[in-house]
């Protein structure tokens, strides 16, 4: 037996092999290189991640090598590793024990914790620093000291000799974890293991050792629980969910050593036995200690196996080993080198009789042998339904079988294609969301491209229709103003046909000239300077017409007979419109800084500009709403849209036919421009031009005269988009003053612009309202 | 180093399968040397008989079906198979009926289901129904005890009758069959069953000779080694114990609650437990692991089933005996009583539902 003699030492190997990921979790960053010098006890990697543990130099050397290294995993794996070649002088690194830990937060213990490199040392490897902070109050530490399997005897040696120890670590979780109840499991074949331990914890009657039989597999966690308190852990829950945490014997005394030495976790308690072993023991090894080199120690003698193997781990669960090459890692706790008769190779398997001496076996109720029919069938679903993920491999259906089915192997087959299968159905699952948002976006353009040929070719229908039939009083109104403006501006023309690109050549000068007014108004007074200004942005206004009219005259001739893009137009034209009055306004801004007092002018005269445009705006979106409220009353909301269409169409014909006249015509417009649009009503521009006076040296004051000059002029401009007929003889008599025209101007230009709009807007409307119906 | 790879535990428990089913024909055999002195060699005969037929033709199966018959000979199932046969039929039955049914027991109910594990019901059951319907006078023509006989006989007569049809001194079957009185001598179940059928009590019924000492002679000691055998099985760990009990209880309460109602109809229960097949069927038969039930609760309910369809059978049946139809019955019900007594998994408030 293994347990007979004290825990030897299994000394300094030639290389140690420290596998960077020892625990379940993510592993840490490397902090060293090739051929730096460490010390016993430097972290070698570091990470924030709270599943991440570092590792440690178990004793000084150098570092010779990172690189991929067998590990200590059942597929033999490389992993990376960190080579040391020690230098046989076990220089420690600095070691910062707390003892006085009572005195300090719980989050400096649990990061010493961390700090130290603890995992769970019975053979999962889970973090510890996780376990001792958890989110529910803990009912029952249970601190493990039953072996995990036969042949193990690290932790019944680790009690014997360091029961002390033990029992500062767990004074150390108590006080972290605060249980109600602390109950020390060991096997009853460990008398003097439960011996020690009374002896440890009798200063401490909270600490109870409980000593339980012995029978496979009573280490197991879940097993534990149940046999001590009679709680299970319900299905893909945790120990804490039932109020229980579980420490190994083995952590505990790692953890005793980080808290009052200082000391990381670089050693363990390695069980070495099995009958190829002369001198089967217990010895201290280093992490990353190979595990030739313990069977070394051992008297490892290959020639007792005939089929030469090696288990890490106990006979039940441990894994055969690929190499001897494989290093300790933290979970280590066995190396078993049996021989053939102690452990007789598996027969080739029969077929199963139904026996259910599995059933009977199993530690958690499964049935084993469904579970084998439907794994070897590969069966998943019913697998599953049989609970396959709740076996815990431990092996014991597979001991006891009498046709030597090896269960268990069947059970990892078949997990792990449940696993694939997931993995692979998500993978689908995402290719399928891909595919069908493809396909409905796909789709939505599609529907989106119909629709607009749908739009456009309603429209071009009703282009068709109009043109025939010409029946709107709104469209008339319209057109009758247009025509009689046109008439008013300019008698000449033969028509008020190119009435839209006018109105917005117009509407481009009228704020070009409302700017300059304004600019006017901060010095009043008709002087001969002013007048310069105004020639010049006249100069700029017909430049800025010359260029829209052709550029009118493009899109017309562009857009030919698609309706829709006369909206387009319409766009373009307000857009040029705009740009051009920015322009003249910033001419005009320039002119004026020049002339006048720059200070105040300056800002003045933006604030005009920016008043004009605002009014320009308003005063269109005002015209369009009387146009809507003149065109309701009158005649059904379908009348009035085939009337804006129309009136569209119209537009649009006039604006072809501008375009042809334009061209030619161009200068001498920019030549009549002053006495062109000639509709706006004195009042206000005489209201607007007191309160400037009044007011000069005050812009904000300024702001509100313009606020309410713009008030007004929407109001005019209402009245006018009402009853157009009958106020233009009366504005037509107004042109005597230049001011006056500018702002008559201004409004004419903001009639047109909201005609355009209106016209566009009426279209779309239209246009949506006939799929409705189409849709209806 | 070149280590071998195995996957986990690498230990096993030494008992194989084949051990297994050795362990049951050695625990079988007090009750089949009983049976042999009461009734002569006839029995051992037979077990010979179908033992070579039932390997062979196994071994034929296999190799048609390209699998290694050498090593399924080895599991011995077969032969306990044979053995179980050799029991159930009447020691002198010609050669030729053992012989068919060695091949249903064998060809048609194991391996045409995919061998062992795969068969849904008992083999050597399935044989003896098949064998009872189709051969209905041959498998009811018990031997009387041979204290009872009018002619003895001894190994080569049994030898001759079976093989041949007489003895080296002419004596047929039928012959032999006679009791001193000079009748044919049926076995207890039957007697008691017939009597009653005809109108008898049922004290006047077993006033006959054959019930010297209550049960039929031989027949309760046949029972007892039966018991004996499947006691020790039950101490070896070779059968679990609730088919055995739920079984023997049922035909216990059953046959007791009938008895007390009307008990000049009824057999007395202990009847019902210590003649026929009973304890041979109950420890031996219903616990073939096999066709049985697999979970604990499943096994109650399945050896329960038994020993009252057993009842019910004898009682109001055709056939004297009911041990075979009640397990090829029961037999049926088996993935459904598995279906529904799945245990709860640990982690589980009940079947399937987590906790």
């Amino acid at each position: 037996m293994s347990n007979q003699d004290l825990i030897g030492k299994a000394g300094l190997p030639e290389r140690l092999y420290l596998t960077v990921k020892q625990h379940i979790g993510t592993e840490g960053q490397l902090q060293v290189a090739v051929g730096d010098q460490v010390l016993k006890g430097q972290a070698l990697t570091r990470s924030t991640n709270l599943f991440s543990l570092p590792i440690h130099a178990p004793t000084s050397g150098q570092i010779t090598a990172i690189g991929p290294h067998v590990s200590a995993h059942p597929s033999g794996m490389a992993e990376l590793t960190v080579e040391i070649t020690p230098d046989g002088q076990d220089r420690w690194h600095s070691l910062t024990p707390l003892p006085d830990y009572q005195q300090l937060p719980k989050i400096k213990i649990i990061e010493a914790i961390c700090d130290a490199g603890i995992a769970g040392m019975g053979g999962a490897g889970f973090p510890t620093h996780i376990k001792v902070s958890p989110k529910k109050d803990v009912e029952f530490l249970i601190i493990n000291g039953a072996e995990c399997e036969p042949y193990i005897t690290a932790d019944d040696r680790l009690m014997r000799e360091h029961a002390w120890q033990i029992r500062q670590g767990i004074d150390v979780l108590c006080h972290l974890l605060n249980p109600g109840h602390v109950l020390i499991a060991i096997e009853d074949n460990k008398p003097q293991a439960i011996q020690a331990m009374q002896v440890a914890c009798q200063e401490n009657p909270d600490y109870i050792v409980c000593p339980i039989p012995t029978k496979y597999p009573a280490g197991g966690e879940k097993q534990l629980i149940q046999v001590l308190t009679g709680r299970e852990v319900p299905h893909g829950r945790l120990p804490i969910d039932v109020g229980v945490i579980m420490q190994n014997v083995g952590t505990c005394f790692a953890v005793a050593d980080a808290i009052f030495t200082g000391k990381p976790l670089i050693q363990r308690v390695v069980t070495l036995t099995g009958e190829a072993m002369q001198r089967p023991s217990n010895v201290w090894a280093l992490l990353g200690t190979p595990v030739n080199h313990l069977l070394a120690q051992a008297g490892y003698q290959a020639q007792r196996q005939n089929t030469p193997r090696l288990i890490m781990g106990g006979p039940m669960m441990g894994f055969s080993l690929v190499s001897d090459q494989v290093p300790v890692v933290k979970s280590t706790n066995c190396i078993l080198a049996p021989t053939d008769q102690e452990m007789i190779l598996p027969e080739e398997e029969q077929a199963c009789i139904r026996c259910s001496a599995c059933a009977d076996a199993c530690p958690v109720s499964l049935l084993p042998q469904q579970l084998y029919w439907h794994s070897k069938a590969k069966e998943l679903d019913k697998a599953q339904d049989y609970h396959l993920f709740d076996c815990i491999e431990c092996g014991a259906c597979a001991y006891v079988c009498p046709s030597q089915i090896p269960l268990v192997h069947y059970y990892r087959v078949a997990k792990a294609q449940v696993r694939q299968q997931e993995e692979e159905k998500q993978k689908a699952d995402k290719a399928r969301d891909r595919f069908e948002a493809r396909k409905e976006r796909l789709e939505q353009e599609k529907t989106e491209r119909e629709l607009k040929h749908q739009q456009a070719a309603e429209a071009r229908r009703q282009a068709m229709a109009s043109k025939e039939t010409q029946a709107s009083s709104n469209a008339a109104a319209a057109l009758d103003r247009a025509k009689q403006r046109q008439a008013l501006d300019q008698p000449a023309s033969d028509s008020g046909s190119n009435d839209r690109v006018a109105a917005a050549i117009a509407r481009a000068k009228a704020r070009k000239e409302a700017q300059a007014a304004e600019g006017n108004t901060v010095a009043p007074a008709e002087q001969p300077p002013e007048q310069n200004k105004q020639d010049k942005v006249a100069a700029a206004i017909a430049r800025a017409k010359a260029k829209k009219a052709a550029q009118a005259a493009e899109n017309t001739q562009a857009s030919d007979n698609a309706p829709a893009e006369t909206d387009k137009q319409a766009k373009v034209a307000a857009a040029v419109a705009r740009a051009k009055a920015k322009k003249a306004a910033q001419a005009a801004e320039k002119t004026e800084t020049s002339d006048s007092t720059p200070a105040e002018t300056d800002k003045q005269a933006k604030v005009a500009a920016a008043v004009a445009r605002a009014k320009a705006k308003k005063a269109a979106q005002a015209a369009e709403k009387t146009a809507t409220s003149d065109s309701a009353p009158a005649e059904t909301d379908k009348q009035a849209k085939v009337a804006a269409a129309v009136a569209r169409a119209k537009a649009r014909k006039a604006a072809q036919e501008a375009s042809t006249d334009n061209q030619s015509d161009t200068p001498a417009e920019a030549k009549e421009k002053p006495v062109k649009a000639p509709r706006a009503p004195r009042k206000v521009n005489k209201t607007a031009t007191d309160n400037a006076k009044a007011e000069t040296d005050d812009p904000k004051a300024q702001r509100i005269a313009a606020a309410i000059e713009q008030a007004k002029a929407r109001k005019v401009q209402k009245d006018q988009a009402a009853k157009p007929t009958d106020e233009e003889p009366g504005i037509a008599m107004a042109p005597e003053v230049t001011i006056d025209e500018d702002k008559k101007q201004r409004v004419a230009a903001a009639i047109a612009k909201a005609k355009a709009r209106k016209a566009k807007q009426n279209a779309q409307s239209s246009a949506a309202n006939q799929q409705e119906n189409t849709e209806e | 180093m070149s280590l071998r790879l195995a996957s986990s535990p690498h230990q096993h428990q030494q008992r194989s399968t084949a051990q297994l089913m050795r362990l049951v024909c050695y625990c079988a055999l007090p009750g089949f040397a009983l049976q042999c002195w009461f009734f002569g060699w006839g029995s051992l005969i037979q077990f010979a008989i179908a033992a070579v037929f039932a390997l062979g033709i196994e071994a034929a199966i296999l190799e048609i079906r390209k699998k290694d018959f050498e090593r399924a000979l080895a599991d011995g199932s077969a032969l306990l198979t044979a053995l179980l046969l050799a029991i159930c039929i009447p020691p002198l039955t010609p050669w030729w009926i053992t012989a068919i049914g060695a091949f249903f027991a064998i060809g048609i109910s194991k391996q045409l289901y995919g061998g062992l594990g795969f068969n849904l019901f008992n083999p050597a059951m399935v044989a003896y129904v098949t064998l009872l319907v189709s051969f209905p006078v041959a498998m009811t023509s018990w031997m009387p005890p041979v204290a009872l006989a009018e002619q003895g006989y001894d190994f080569f007569d049994a030898l001759r009758v079976i093989f041949t049809g007489f003895t080296a001194d002419g004596y047929s079957l039928s012959q032999l069959r006679m009791g001193a009185d000079g009748f044919t001598m049926a076995t207890p179940l039957d007697s008691v069953k017939t009597d009653i059928g005809l109108g008898l009590t049922l004290q006047e019924a077993t006033s006959k000779v054959q019930f010297a000492d209550g049960f039929g002679i031989g027949w309760l000691w046949i029972n007892l080694a039966y018991l004996t055998g499947g006691l020790l099985l039950l101490k070896l760990r070779a059968i679990k114990w609730q088919i055995p009990v739920s079984m023997l209880g049922a035909i216990l309460l059953v046959g007791g609650v009938i008895h007390l109602a009307s008990p000049d109809l009824f057999t007395s229960p202990w009847f019902h437990l210590l003649s026929g097949g009973t304890m041979l069927g109950a420890f031996f038969i219903a616990t073939d692991p096999v066709s049985a039930s697999t979970t604990d609760k499943g096994r109650l309910i399945f050896g329960a089933g038994i020993g009252v369809l057993v009842i019910v059978i004898r009682t109001w049946g055709g056939y004297p005996d009911a041990i075979a139809f009640a397990v090829v019955l029961m037999n049926m019900t088996v993935p459904l009583i598995d279906y529904y007594t799945r245990p709860r998994t640990y982690g589980y408030q009940s079947r399937g539902k987590k906790r």
